[in-house]
């Protein structure tokens, strides 16, 4: 991150107090306070914008888990907020649904990307069109595509129930049936965000050196040792980094639960954690239930965070 | 999708579905516009989006700059502060962003249903700020130095030098800027409730259970159609700044 810049150079730093000692002895500090207003001036917008709109909302969170507003008037509550939040019923309901969310969407969310990523690598021509097709996906705006989802899974006239009846099994209630309602919506997430971890993984692929794969064939290695013991191996770290980057994300799923069974769904089956706080601020003006249950979120996810910086850092060098 | 905003409404809900339309109905489209205004809602959403970009564009770019070049004082600090927002999730800075909006400290002003709230708040993208400020970083600073030699000042570096190499990583930024404005969701649903200034994502949304199914779709094939576009023209440079995302293992 850190080029190196002339400031360290010694020769350059002679040069500059040296033109301002002749005439006034403050005339360097002079100049570097007017450098240092032009840069700060350079600085000032983004600084305001991250003060308003980012560090200044940061700190609120941590307040609000322990306040109460009621009428206006704030007052400090303690750990309330989160006894309050604790004794919910959905409380639990929500984390499992969370949880199990981020498992369903790992083993799919991961592996499809993953083979996808090995099949493409696998063609010779028209590898540029793939990916195209692969990531278009992810540019649709996600209310598009989730509407489209909730057409498809239609009982009565969506596509996917005509699919299974081709291979003579049963329609289903896709998104009215709570036991098939959270695996509709990890279906339609991973449709909507594979495309990146697909064309990461591609990257990665294409960076391991042919030669292992030679080696591994010389040693009657078949496509399947091949992955196992070549490819997994030398992409790890970045499937790990992956495998990170898609927990923090998952973990905050709300929009397509939201759009395709109106967040709750049949039984509560598909509320998660993100809806829960949405319900708490929105809908039933409990700031600081919906602030306690937000910061629970964001330790958690924080600690994912630095684990995700660190190895990344690791894979930097 | 853009199949069965062709068909009839009873093609598009009929059992079995049909793969293509048993007649096919253009004006589904004709309808999908001026039913659910898409005109405006579209012309909003450009509006957000283009503010959004030419706000990070002047900004987020200033910023870069100074934190690669012209090094103040407690400049690693602030871009330190800038990056830790990154590991916050963004999902649960809703709510206290949305406080914040109702009532803006020190200016005291309600921002919601006004540009202003989509705009500043896309200032605050840390991983573009990064993304500029490592590509700045590689400009050697010979360059600049004799730029500064003909007595050029840091705005006209900025502007005649540093921006011109820049053209690249300003791409990614750029599109990356127009299509997170365009696909966002629940903040725009929560800071934009006037149902006049919404954005194209939330207006389909809220008119969703009040159209029949082929104007529905008709109308989703139509939002989609920007970026589909603007993913087909730039595509080179999107793949490029997926690359750039610092995952190169």
């Amino acid at each position: 991150m850190s080029a190196p810049t002339l400031a360290q150079d010694p020769a350059a730093k002679d040069r500059r107090p040296r033109a301002g000692a002749v005439r006034h002895p403050d005339a360097g500090l002079a100049k570097a306070v007017r450098r240092n207003l032009t840069a700060h001036g350079f600085l000032i917008g983004a600084v305001l914008c991250f003060a308003f709109f980012s560090w200044y909302p940061i700190v609120r969170e941590f307040l609000l888990a322990f306040q109460k507003t009621e009428n206006g008037h704030v007052s400090w509550v303690g750990w309330d907020n989160f006894v309050t939040v604790w004794n919910d019923p959905a409380f639990g309901q929500a984390w499992r649904n969370t949880l199990w969310f981020t498992v369903l969407a790992l083993v799919l969310g991961f592996a499809v990307p993953f083979l996808t990523a090995l099949v493409i690598n696998e063609f010779r021509h028209g590898q540029g069109y793939l990916r195209l097709l692969v990531y278009l996906p992810v540019m649709l705006p996600p209310t598009a595509s989730v509407l489209l989802f909730k057409y498809l899974y239609d009982p009565g006239y969506g596509m996917f129930n005509e699919v299974l009846g081709v291979f003579g099994l049963p329609a289903r209630q896709w998104l009215q049936d709570p036991d098939t309602a959270m695996l509709s919506v990890v279906v339609a997430s991973t449709w909507m965000n594979m495309g990146g971890a697909t064309l990461i993984y591609l990257a990665a692929l294409q960076s391991v050196p042919g030669e292992l794969y030679e080696a591994a064939e010389l040693d009657g290695a078949g496509l399947v040792r091949k992955v196992w013991h070549v490819t997994i191996p030398q992409t790890r770290l970045v499937l790990l980094l992956m495998l990170l980057m898609q927990v923090i994300a998952t973990m905050q799923v709300f929009i397509e639960p939201f759009l395709l069974t109106g967040g709750a769904g049949p039984e509560g089956s598909t509320t998660t954690v993100v809806y829960l706080i949405y319900q708490y601020a929105f809908n039933f003006n409990n700031y600081g239930a919906a602030a306690a249950l937000g910061l629970l979120l964001l330790v958690l996810l924080a600690g994912f965070s630095a684990v995700y910086t660190r190895l990344s850092r690791a894979a930097d060098e | 999708m853009v199949s069965s905003g062709l068909k009839t409404t009873q093609e598009a809900v009929q059992t079995p579905p049909t793969w293509v339309p048993g007649s096919v109905h253009p004006e589904n489209y004709r309808r999908a516009w001026e039913v659910m205004d898409l005109a405006r809602l579209l012309l909003n959403t450009l509006y957000y989006a283009f503010g959004a970009l030419a706000f990070q564009l002047v900004l987020d770019v200033a910023a870069a700059y100074s934190l690669s070049k012209l090094r103040p004082v407690l400049g690693k600090a602030i871009l330190g502060m800038m990056l830790v927002t990154l590991m916050i999730p963004a999902t649960v800075l809703v709510v206290p962003q949305y406080l914040t909006v109702l009532d803006m400290p020190i200016i005291q002003r309600n921002l919601l249903n006004s540009p202003w709230v989509i705009w500043l708040p896309s200032v605050t993208n840390a991983f573009a700020i990064f993304l500029l400020k490592r590509f700045f970083d590689s400009i050697p600073r010979e360059l600049l130095d004799a730029a500064s030699m003909d007595g050029a000042g840091p705005l006209r570096v900025l502007w005649s030098v540093v921006l011109p190499i820049s053209r690249p990583i300003l791409g990614v930024v750029s599109i990356f800027a127009v299509v997170g404005v365009w696909k966002d969701f629940l903040w725009p649903m929560l800071v934009l409730p006037d149902p006049t200034g919404q954005t194209l994502a939330v207006g389909i949304y809220s008119l969703a259970t009040s159209v029949p199914e082929n104007v529905l779709i008709a109308s989703l094939t139509i939002a989609s159609l920007p970026t589909l576009l603007l993913f087909l023209l730039f595509q080179r440079n999107i793949m490029s700044g997926l690359t750039a995302g610092g995952l190169k293992g």
